[in-house]
């Protein structure tokens, strides 16, 4: 492991529509932090996250991976990052188990039972192969979910990762972030309600300039 | 983080077929959709002996330009939905994230496009102009202009679809952009049928919608590409 920080954030400011979401943002992420973005509806949790994960350009400000600047970085962080937002992108036609295979097609290579491993840990035990239309919005959720049991990503960006899915879906997605920060990996997430409580976790609060 | 040393980043190629199987296996699956283009292909071809005129000698010389219009419109038609299903689902943001180039995924979407609506197309021709009396030593010719001229329908209206994937009135707009770049494939497709009609050579007429393909080939997944990244970034 390099000395450098994992993730730093320089002077990001943000304005959309005429408004000022936030301006002259500055933090710095190390390996094993979680991360919580906090803020009122409209604060611009979700585009700072789009705007970390590289889906967003960002107009002022600069962003660092492993110490280097984001644009010289490309691949090397996009293949380090997992990105789950409002959208998760699951195809209702198909099964979570097709899902999940064509999600990883284009990231590794790897075998089907490590799949049905993955779906099974998330909670879909015995759903892999049933359409993701006949299943409920909770399980269609831990269907995307279930990538984070796969990803060999060294930073997760979670956008209301918690949402439809239930009391234990909610603790057992708890469990994996503490223990991906355990084992090294990042988390940079948003949620309203408040998640336990972990060794290394730290508050970003949006909005208050308003 | 050893238990993760395991996995590799699949070749490009691999991905790039995994990316076709997924939206041929997608289309497949919502088989209403795929009969889409065909039925307006057939009803706008099959109007014209009913709305013109039945007579044989009018439908033989109207027949490849008919073909060609209807091919045109019915691809038109189903631009729109190139993109859309996975940007509204957020697929296209997974896509944008992977660690494989952008470009490469929007060729195979652009091959799978191709695949649902381009080949029911020029399958379907044959009956088609059978039913306009064309010539049936033309007909071949017209087979060979929508075989090379329907890949590149797909090819430069996905830079189109791509621009307007984000906006909420992006049918309307993708035909207005996009049709002045289908107009030379509809001539040099005509043409070929017209020169052979008459007896002259229409080797020429097909090498140049060769070229056409070849350029748009090269050139339009990277232009969809970047516009898809526009279009997520909003």
């Amino acid at each position: 492991m390099n000395d450098h920080y994992l993730l730093e954030a320089r002077e990001l400011s943000c304005e959309r529509e005429d408004r000022l979401l936030f301006e002259n943002l500055s933090f710095i992420l190390n390996r094993g932090e979680i991360l919580q973005v906090e803020g009122p509806n409209g604060a611009g949790k979700t585009t700072l996250l789009r705007m970390l994960s590289g889906l967003m350009p960002m107009h002022e400000g600069e962003l660092l991976w492993h110490g280097e600047p984001m644009s010289q970085c490309g691949d090397d962080f996009l293949s380090e990052m997992l990105f789950l937002g409002h959208k998760t992108g699951i195809k209702t036609v198909l099964t979570p188990f097709e899902n999940l295979r064509f999600w990883s097609a284009s990231r590794f290579a790897v075998a089907d039972e490590v799949l049905i491993d993955s779906l099974e840990k998330s909670g879909l035990g015995g759903f892999e192969h049933t359409p993701c239309h006949s299943l409920s919005a909770g399980q269609q959720r831990r269907a995307a979910l279930a990538r984070l049991h796969l990803s060999p990503a060294t930073l997760w960006i979670l956008d209301e990762a918690f949402t439809a899915i239930d009391k234990q879906g909610v603790d057992e997605l708890e469990q994996w972030i503490g223990m991906k920060a355990a084992a090294g990996g990042s988390v940079i997430l948003t949620t309203h309600h408040r998640p336990a409580h972990y060794s290394r976790f730290r508050h970003l609060k949006l909005g208050d300039s308003r | 983080m050893t238990e993760f040393n395991g996995l590799q980043k699949p070749g490009l190629r691999q991905s790039f077929f995994a990316a076709i199987k997924r939206d041929l296996l997608l289309a497949f699956r919502r088989r209403q959709d795929l009969a889409n283009p065909m039925v307006f292909f057939v009803i706008v071809v099959s109007l014209f002996p009913l709305g013109v005129s039945p007579d044989k000698s009018f439908l033989a010389t109207s027949a490849a330009g008919v073909v060609w219009v209807a091919a045109l419109l019915a691809t038109l038609l189903s631009l729109d939905g190139m993109f859309r299903a996975d940007y509204e689902d957020g697929a296209l943001e997974q896509m944008v994230l992977s660690s494989q180039p952008l470009f490469i995924l929007v060729l195979a979407k652009i091959i799978a496009h191709w695949v649902v609506t381009g080949i029911p197309l020029i399958l379907l021709s044959p009956v088609l102009s059978i039913m306009l009396h064309l010539d049936q030593a033309v007909m071949g010719v017209l087979f060979l202009t929508l075989l090379i001229g329907t890949p590149v329908l797909s090819l430069i209206g996905a830079i189109g679809a791509a621009l307007t994937v984000g906006l909420r009135v992006g049918g309307v707009l993708i035909s207005l952009l996009i049709l002045p770049f289908y107009i030379p494939v509809l001539i040099f497709g005509t043409g070929a049928v017209k020169a052979a009609e008459s007896g002259m050579s229409f080797e020429a007429y097909l090498s140049i919608q060769g070229a056409i393909l070849m350029l748009a080939l090269v050139l339009s997944p990277f232009a969809a590409a970047a516009a898809l990244k526009i279009s997520v970034a909003n």
